[in-house]
């Protein structure tokens, strides 16, 4: 199913997603550098970057889709998968992995019963890591959303995790 | 006027806003209002002191007492008893971690005590959010010196007489570096901060955005007229949502006033600044990869020359500096070069900035100058190893940096002597690490860091470090084979030499020099199949001591049945069949379980 043509379902018109797209893409029309940020703003929108989304982008920016593939990825910020309602990204930084970072992986990993890189089936939870988010005087730490969790252990996990719906 | 007579500094910085700040932020306000104090209390939310360790932190003056771990529930008593009743709450005081003693004043405490807090002296001083207090302690200044008063010619002189070499890791002198893009003649030219702080175990630059991003933006602003550019780009990581928030803030804040935008102080002088977020590759931290991304491009390095300085960013004359460097220039200005002279070594001007993290007492940052020896700095302001454990080894410099061993605590910490004992600045992460600490499993660490981050572009890199990668994984699995010290060395040896970047050209310095330092750990591995630390999962092997009860809960929690026992005797771990997972260890409730 195509999500950039799909119609309205309330007034068959454009999707809304649709419109917000155009509107990404005219807010960069004409500056140069800016297929990272339009990106950047479409998986804002999206949570991800679906494919036919992304080749609108190619075909209203002229840019080679080749070329966006490239880019997307490239960087570990950008996915080609739906992902979950709330980003754990837990941290594998130096000074976590001295204070047992991958204990705190691996009781995640457990607790969710899926691997880092994945996605709970009921779209709650993603599982990521992370090289660093600079917060290593709480080592060891996980970020959920814009949240740091800092000095954790195994046991604090289930408590934290529940917040987040 | 409204006499205020006490200032209560909540820190606001990452480390304090995820242990609580901003219910402790709200508690004063509601508490302070309850007591009647509103009009004569003032409460600021100030950016990171660098105490991470001890925080939330509360700094309450004119006393300047310091308080630390302060919860939701303290706060009632802050403001009843210091506030209104002017007794300090001593239960709250910090304790120096050797001599337990409590130290009430936020000068005297052994960790700020040692450092000389130049790049730092307004983090944690003044409220990041408002541009008026940091003119209010001599911001802008330099700015309106330089445009004002001095060519752009003697910008440049001073920056290089000052002696200022970059912060991002290379050394470089900056004042050089601004004298190429000046010379380049281009109708264009772009200043770049580098904020793409992607070292695991560095979190300076974040500091400083978060608490004193003005500086920054001065910095900058300096570096455009000193070069002849009007345009500027922060690439800053998008993880660092919160520094993003405080630049954007500062930007706007700027422009309002007329201090970046057109025609600053009635000079002439031209200078906009954009903000890029960085979408997660550490690689990006080169200086023409970061360009290439600017660009909107995959971030892949390209060969100098042509250095940035001739083409850089859209092919014009570009310069570009890290965010702590840009923070030195406004002080450089306004005092002199000879001012900044004094402070640090010959070749290795100013000061630095510290990331203190791993078995350390006081995690944090600690701006010392250059030259200060790496045991003044783990001991005197780092308060020392945690849980009283033997030091074994500073890792400085994050990937690109080496593991130093005891024998060289007493090395002056600057640029040339860290190179010469194999390691390096970097941007000035320092991870302390225990007897605990398998530094094979460390070279492992980095080397895997490395290696998933690298761009791929050149075969060295791409190849080599992965292949470097193969061997340190077989040795810590117990499959090290003899003749695999020297396999390593040849390749290290190549993979410098040839990389096409500073990420490759420098992946091989953590297992370089744990082998420098460290070699009798590597044959320990290779030869005896046992890891000293007890670290590597695969050859360690779990054994059950006379404190076990028999309860049982181990033999349930093993996953492949390895355990036997009777009940209310002691438990047994068949080797043979074990699989080293741990499982038992963390299911223990006596504790009767040890690996080695």
């Amino acid at each position: 199913m195509s999500l950039i043509n799909q119609k309205c379902s309330c007034c068959g018109g454009e999707n809304p997603e649709k419109v917000q797209v155009d509107a990404i893409l005219a807010k960069y029309e004409g500056k140069k550098g800016s297929l990272i940020p339009i990106l950047q703003e479409v998986q804002s929108l999206y949570n991800y970057l679906p494919k036919d989304v992304l080749e609108y982008v190619a075909s209203k920016t002229g840019v080679p889709i080749s070329e966006i593939y490239g880019v997307v990825t490239f960087y570990s910020l950008f996915h080609l998968n739906p992902r979950g309602r709330n980003i754990i990204r837990v941290c594998q930084g130096t000074a976590c992995h001295v204070r047992g970072g991958k204990l705190i992986l691996q009781a995640l990993e457990k607790e969710l019963g899926i691997k880092a890189g994945h996605t709970t089936e009921d779209l709650r939870y993603t599982l990521e890591t992370v090289a660093c988010i600079g917060a290593c005087g709480l080592a060891p730490v996980m970020q959920i959303n814009d949240d740091t969790h800092g000095r954790l252990t195994p046991d604090k996990l289930p408590a934290i995790l529940k917040r987040y719906q | 006027m409204q006499h205020i007579r006490a200032h209560v500094l909540v820190c606001g910085g990452t480390g304090c806003k995820s242990a609580g700040s901003k219910e402790i932020q709200l508690g004063f306000a509601k508490y302070l209002e309850e007591y009647g104090l509103q009009n004569e209390v003032m409460l600021v939310e100030t950016g990171c002191h660098g105490f991470c360790e001890h925080g939330p932190l509360v700094i309450v003056y004119p006393e300047g007492t310091f308080y630390c771990h302060v919860k939701p529930e303290d706060v009632k008593e802050i403001v009843e008893s210091h506030l209104y009743k002017g007794r300090i709450v001593e239960r709250l005081l910090y304790r120096e971690p050797l001599s337990h003693e409590q130290v009430p004043n936020y000068s005297e405490i052994g960790f700020y005590k040692k450092q000389q807090r130049l790049v730092l002296a307004n983090c944690g001083a003044i409220n990041p959010e408002m541009i008026e207090e940091y003119i209010a302690v001599g911001g802008y200044e330099a700015l309106a010196k330089a445009v004002t008063t001095m060519t752009p010619e003697e910008v440049v002189d001073e920056v290089k007489k000052s002696g200022l070499r970059g912060r991002g890791g290379g050394g470089f002198p900056t004042g050089m570096k601004w004298q190429f893009a000046k010379n380049s003649v281009s109708d264009k030219k772009y200043v770049i901060c580098n904020a793409d702080e992607g070292d695991p175990g560095a979190f300076m630059d974040r500091s400083v955005l978060e608490g004193d991003p003005h500086r920054v933006l001065e910095g900058m602003a300096i570096c455009g007229y000193a070069i002849g550019a009007d345009e500027g780009y922060i690439y800053v990581r998008a993880e660092y949502p919160l520094a993003i928030k405080r630049l954007r803030t500062a930007i706007e804040q700027a422009e309002k006033m007329g201090l970046l935008g057109e025609n600053i102080f009635g000079s002439g002088f031209n200078f906009t600044l954009h903000i890029k977020e960085g979408a997660g590759a550490f690689v990006c931290g080169e200086e023409t990869a970061l360009m290439a991304s600017i660009e909107g491009k995959r971030g892949m390095p390209r060969p100098r020359p042509p250095f940035p300085a001739v083409s850089g960013l859209w092919g014009k004359p570009t310069n570009i500096n890290n965010v702590e460097t840009f923070a030195n220039v406004a002080q450089i200005i306004v005092n002199g070069a000879d001012w900044y002279c004094q402070y640090g070594t010959e070749r290795s001007k100013g000061t630095k900035v510290f990331a203190l993290t791993g078995k350390i007492n006081n995690t944090g940052l600690a701006e010392v100058p250059m030259g200060i020896t790496m045991r003044e700095i783990i001991y005197d302001i780092g308060g020392g190893i945690t849980n009283g454990k033997k030091f074994k080894a500073v890792q400085i410099g994050g990937p690109s940096g080496g593991c130093l061993p005891e024998s060289m605590l007493d090395l002056p910490v600057d640029y040339d002597s860290l190179i010469a004992a194999g390691a390096m600045m970097g941007s000035g992460g320092l991870v302390v690490m225990d007897e605990d600490t398998c530094m094979v499993d460390v070279a492992k660490f980095f080397l895997n860091f490395t290696q998933s981050e690298s761009c791929g572009k050149c075969t060295p890199c791409r190849e080599g470090t992965k292949r470097m990668l193969e061997i340190l994984t077989r040795i810590t699995e117990g499959q090290g084979r003899e003749g695999d010290i020297e396999l390593l060395e040849n390749l290290a040896k190549n993979i410098k030499e040839t990389a096409l970047c500073g990420l490759g050209q420098t992946a091989p310095n953590p297992v370089l020099s744990t082998l420098k330092y460290f070699r009798d750990e590597y044959e320990a591995h290779i030869k005896e199949k046992r890891c000293p630390a007890g670290v590597c999962e695969k050859l360690a092997s779990y054994t059950i001591t006379d404190a076990c009860r028999g309860c049982g809960l181990c033999a349930r929690n093993c996953p492949v049945q390895a355990i036997s026992g009777k009940i209310k005797e002691k438990h047994v771990i068949n080797q043979d069949i074990c699989i080293k997972c741990g499982a038992c260890m963390a299911a223990c409730p006596f504790k009767a379980i040890t690996k080695g």
